[in-house]
């Protein structure tokens, strides 16, 4: 059996890598990672890798859906040559759930519980994102309470903390330091337990909501907090010790996945992967939302665009988010945590025993929701992962004509094949890694 | 303790025109509505005018909502494409909105100007079934190879996918 037959046998053929003879120059070309502006010089050195080997030479291998290190159902087709990586195709969709079409069905109310599990590791950076959208449709986006905002703030950086260091765990055991593994999930976990304390819950916490947030902290949350930023810098420079400074460590990333500034921005990659290139983009800075101008931190760059930057900056941003966290603490404002619209806030508990009116209130935000003027609105922010932007398209009804979620991961894996070409199967590994896609916000 | 207002109707914005596309405003975002025809070729001066990121694309199947505001001039379409672009160097965001129609659901791709745009173009593809010409390889994304309809379009009846329920919900929804 031919080669050629093995791929049209598989599942899903159209979707799938197709053999040589059967592809087009320009898919070609896309699959290679061509797909840039190249000067013809560059063109022409294409010309010089072992690109059009005959197919008894090569090999097409899925990795995936099921890998250890792919983070999820994504399934890359590859083109070996030995071991060279010649082409690569991501191919996605095994987590899809439809969840663009269920936040139509769901109120504005409601569509917190459904944007918080797209992106699994930073839910509140998507509910906030979701929360921005709604409020500036609103047109009430001036008018959320202070101490609501800097709460807002005060969870999206824990947010991105235990984000970066989840992705510390999985980057160390996907390269084969497995200890890093336990070391990242356990502060990870840290913080998760902060939280469970605030939210209720580990994940898809649905506590960020249009106009504010679910509740007030809970009692005891500034020592909750200053517990975690008194624990993990000593713990980041252990990483610093265990991994850093490794040559093993090193020599497996550095030069590995390599991307450029011009080539990260037309492929439309966001988050680490363009600052790595040295791009300084942050929207936190660069297009400030919340109250981010009035705190300090520094843009992490990278200079080489390669793996390696990627795992420094995520490190590095770490250490940002705590001293962004510190001037939170130092700043937070006492007062309501939610907008006293009596449009889009439920009336509070106790009014519900003794009036009338407020439980008839309480029932309608909950069942009917409240209504939207028309109009559309698209809103971004910095997820751990990249610019998370919302789209929604309001008919002036009570659920969104339309919720669309620009999710960093699916358009960063992209890059993919860009940075795994002319590399090595076990680099593939590395930059998948170093790409950190969430594959619940990639299929969504 | 602002109550929410929403727009006055009939206060139409003031007719104005950026790059030769009528321009509007919403919620205090920069909005172009080029025409079909006149897409790649807006596009090409934005990437000129350093909007060189495609940060979104996406679309929306306006089918039960047609009457939504549109500058004067733009006749409403079934669909629209929306694109967001992002000027890195400027801090500008710009989005353009354009009108396809339903009998002709195709629109040029703009993988050649923003090769980024290549993924989010295949999901419109297989969420909405907009065709973009000249695409490198316009086949489904999310959805399986051999699904039927376009799931985010309005009309597709999501009931119609057979399932393994033994009920008869028919006979419950007569009596």
């Amino acid at each position: 059996m031919s080669i050629v037959d093995v791929i049209r046998g598989g599942n899903e053929p159209q979707q799938g890598l197709k053999p040589r003879s059967e592809i087009t120059a320009r898919e070609l070309l896309r699959e290679v990672g061509a797909v840039l502006r190249m000067s013809e010089a560059e063109v022409a050195k294409l010309g010089d890798l072992p690109v059009d080997p005959s197919e008894d030479q090569t090999m097409v291998i899925n990795m995936g859906p099921q890998h250890p290190s792919t983070h999820g159902v994504l399934r890359l087709m590859l083109e070996l040559q030995g071991e060279t990586v010649l082409r690569c195709k991501p191919i996605i969709g095994y987590l899809h759930t439809g969840m663009e079409k269920t936040g139509e069905q769901l109120t504005y109310m409601q569509g917190g519980t459904n944007v918080t599990r797209m992106d699994y590791l930073s839910p509140l950076n998507n509910e906030l994102v979701f929360s921005l959208a709604v409020e500036q449709l609103l047109g009430i986006e001036n008018d959320i309470p202070e101490r609501a905002v800097w709460m807002r703030m005060l969870l999206s950086e824990l947010n991105r903390m235990s984000s970066h260091l989840l992705f510390l765990a999985t980057n160390g055991m996907d390269i084969g330091a497995v200890s890093m593994m336990i070391y990242g999930w356990r502060e990870r976990e840290e913080v998760l337990r902060f939280f469970q304390k605030v939210t209720g819950l580990r994940m898809n916490h649905n506590f960020i909501r249009p106009g504010g947030v679910a509740a007030d902290l809970p009692d005891g949350w500034r020592d909750d907090v200053l517990h975690l930023l008194d624990m993990i810098p000593p713990r980041l420079e252990e990483y610093d010790i265990l991994m850093t400074g490794q040559p093993i460590w090193r020599d497996r990333l550095q030069g590995v996945g390599v991307i450029t500034a011009q080539e990260a921005t037309a492929l439309g990659a966001t988050g680490p992967i363009l600052r790595s290139t040295g791009v300084p983009w942050d929207l936190r800075r660069d297009m400030p939302y919340l109250r981010y101008p009035e705190v300090e931190f520094d843009v992490v760059v990278g200079s080489y665009g390669d793996a390696f930057d990627r795992y420094a900056i995520r490190l590095n941003e770490i250490r940002e988010s705590i001293r962004i966290v510190h001037q939170i603490l130092d700043r937070m404002p006492s007062g309501d945590y939610r907008i006293q619209n009596k449009k889009v806030t439920p009336p509070p508990r106790a009014r519900i025993d003794e009036s009338m009116e407020a439980l008839i209130h309480h029932f309608k935000i909950f069942t009917e929701g409240f209504k939207v003027p028309e109009g559309e609105v698209y809103v971004a922010i910095e997820s751990p992962r990249g610019e998370i932007g919302c789209y929604i398209a309001s008919d002036g009804s009570s659920t969104p004509y339309r919720m669309h979620v620009r999710a960093p991961s699916f358009v960063n894996i992209q890059c993919l094949p860009h940075m795994m070409r002319g590399g090595l199967v076990a680099d593939a590994v590395a930059v998948i890694s170093s790409v950190d896609p969430v594959l619940g916000e990639v299929d969504r | 303790m602002s109550e929410v207002t929403s727009p006055e109707p009939g206060t139409a914005p003031e007719p104005s025109v950026l790059y030769g596309v009528p321009l509007s405003d919403s919620r205090g975002q920069r909005v172009l509505h080029p025409t079909r025809d006149g897409y790649i070729a807006l596009l090409r001066t934005l990437l000129d005018e350093t909007f060189t990121m495609c940060a979104d694309l996406t679309a929306v199947d306006y089918l039960l909502h047609m009457g939504r505001a549109l500058p004067e001039g733009i006749a409403a379409e079934r669909f629209e494409v929306v694109v967001n672009l992002l000027s890195i160097e400027r801090r500008e965001r710009i989005r353009l909105r354009v009108q396809v129609p339903e009998s002709d659901a195709s629109i040029a791709s703009a993988f050649d100007l923003y090769p980024g745009a290549e993924a989010m173009e295949r999901e419109v593809f297989d969420m909405f079934g907009i065709a973009f010409t000249d695409h490198p390889d316009l086949t489904r994304i999310l959805m399986p190879e051999d699904w039927e309809g376009h799931p985010l379009r309005k009309d597709d009846d999501p009931s119609r996918i057979p399932v393994q329920f033994t009920a008869d919900f028919s006979k419950r929804a007569s009596s």
